[in-house]
């Protein structure tokens, strides 16, 4: 039998929460024997090749190109985690959750104090995917199963997830891993 | 020497003296009964209902009952348990709690209960409010994003350090705290050594220039839940 299969993905975060991954150490190694990974930014693999056990969600969606990644997320993961406070609430992108966008656009590209932008644009190219009006966590935008949180989640914590949802053992968390910061 | 009175907790028989309220003898007795806005030393005012209990079928605030002969009490139920996390997750989204760069972070009480009540997920929308903040004071920065409206510092303010600083303004979702003074908090006589700058069980009030002293797995409430101090009381 094939190994499950893991995808992981940034969504408006920091790259925080993968790093807190990598963080497991020698302990990756046993990770590759329990599973394979797919679409990640870890191997780079930018579609999803199948069915996955496991969706890891960093960051919260602030734009609409998140929202659609994360719905590719729910639609090809039987579970999927919401893993650091962005994913989980929004967090530091959510600062400017209590201004209009309009406010935060203007001060980003041409009123703050060091800007250089004598064209008076802010870049509207179709390219660039349209900013929401707030960041919303991911419980907002699709069903989150399980929430790790953290700034970033401990190695540990996110180790011992893992392992209990591949092992389909009951996720019994202990007191010291839960941490909000 | 005030009477003895015997009353049950979760079916366990607690001695209580007469006049105590049922978290004062359950504190007594190495029993933790979850709280939020009490805090000793200041009269209680059961707002947060954290601390509610199952009196003889009925649901009471534990800081402000008093003790009966003969009471049966239910604290640790599934039911109350569910019941209290409902209030902290509640808590959580109508407030701006950014705990990952918040002075309070591992010593806040409403942080602290979260983690002993086991609060991976949270279950309801954020509400994300428009709130302000008053650094105007020298020695003390007021942040009504994370204000819980636990009114502790009103209390401390007005009969510990009779001054009556803080105060509640407006009413429901609008209800939030005030300064007494024309504008900030500058212009009160609020010290940094009253009993009001001390009793912010979350990141509200906060004294300048003394933040994260504490080493991350120092802190209060990193090892060991909250409540575990009035647990280790008992026998």
């Amino acid at each position: 039998m094939s190994k499950p299969k893991i995808a992981t993905a940034s969504l408006a975060g920091c790259f925080g929460c993968h790093m807190s991954l990598l963080d497991i150490d020698e302990r990756i190694l046993k990770l590759i024997e329990l599973v394979d990974f797919d679409k990640s930014p870890i191997n780079d693999i930018k579609e999803f090749t199948g069915r996955c056990a496991v969706g890891l969600i960093e960051g919260g969606c602030a734009n609409e190109e998140n929202v659609h990644v994360l719905q590719e997320f729910r639609k090809h993961c039987d579970i999927l985690v919401a893993v650091g406070d962005c994913a989980i609430m929004g967090d530091i992108p959510a600062m400017r959750n209590n201004i209009p966008l309009k406010e935060c656009l203007e001060e980003a590209y041409l009123n703050g104090p060091s800007i250089h932008n004598p064209e008076k644009v802010i870049p509207n190219d179709k390219e660039l995917p349209l900013c929401l009006d707030r960041v919303y966590p991911c419980h907002e935008v699709v069903k989150i199963d399980y929430s790790l949180p953290g700034c970033p989640p401990n190695a540990d914590i996110i180790w011992q997830a893992v392992v209990a949802i591949l092992t389909n053992k009951p996720l019994d968390l202990p007191y010291e891993l839960i941490k909000y910061d | 020497m005030s009477k003895q009175i015997t009353f049950s907790i979760d079916g366990v028989e607690v001695k209580g003296k007469e006049g105590q309220t049922i978290l004062q003898a359950a504190d007594e007795a190495g029993i933790y009964i979850p709280r939020l806005c009490y805090m000793e030393g200041l009269v209680p005012h059961g707002s947060c209902r954290v601390c509610t209990v199952i009196v003889n079928g009925k649901p009471q605030t534990a800081c402000t009952q008093p003790i009966a002969e003969g009471m049966t009490v239910e604290n640790d139920t599934p039911e109350l348990k569910e019941h209290r996390r409902n209030i902290i997750d509640m808590l959580f989204i109508e407030g701006n709690h950014f705990c990952m760069f918040c002075e309070k972070s591992g010593n806040c009480e409403l942080q602290a209960l979260a983690y002993r009540l086991g609060i991976l997920s949270p279950k309801f929308p954020y509400f994300f409010p428009k709130k302000d903040i008053d650094a105007t004071h020298p020695d003390i920065f007021l942040d009504l994003n994370r204000c819980i409206l636990c009114g502790r510092c009103v209390e401390a303010s007005k009969d510990i350090d009779r001054k009556g600083v803080f105060d509640f303004v407006g009413r429901g979702i609008n209800k939030k705290i005030a300064v007494n003074a024309e504008a900030n908090l500058k212009d009160t006589n609020l010290a940094i050594a009253d009993k009001a700058a001390d009793v912010c069980p979350v990141g509200s009030i906060n004294k300048k220039h003394t933040a994260f002293a504490t080493p991350i797995g120092k802190r209060l409430y990193d090892v060991k839940p909250i409540g575990s101090e009035i647990e280790e009381r008992k026998k």
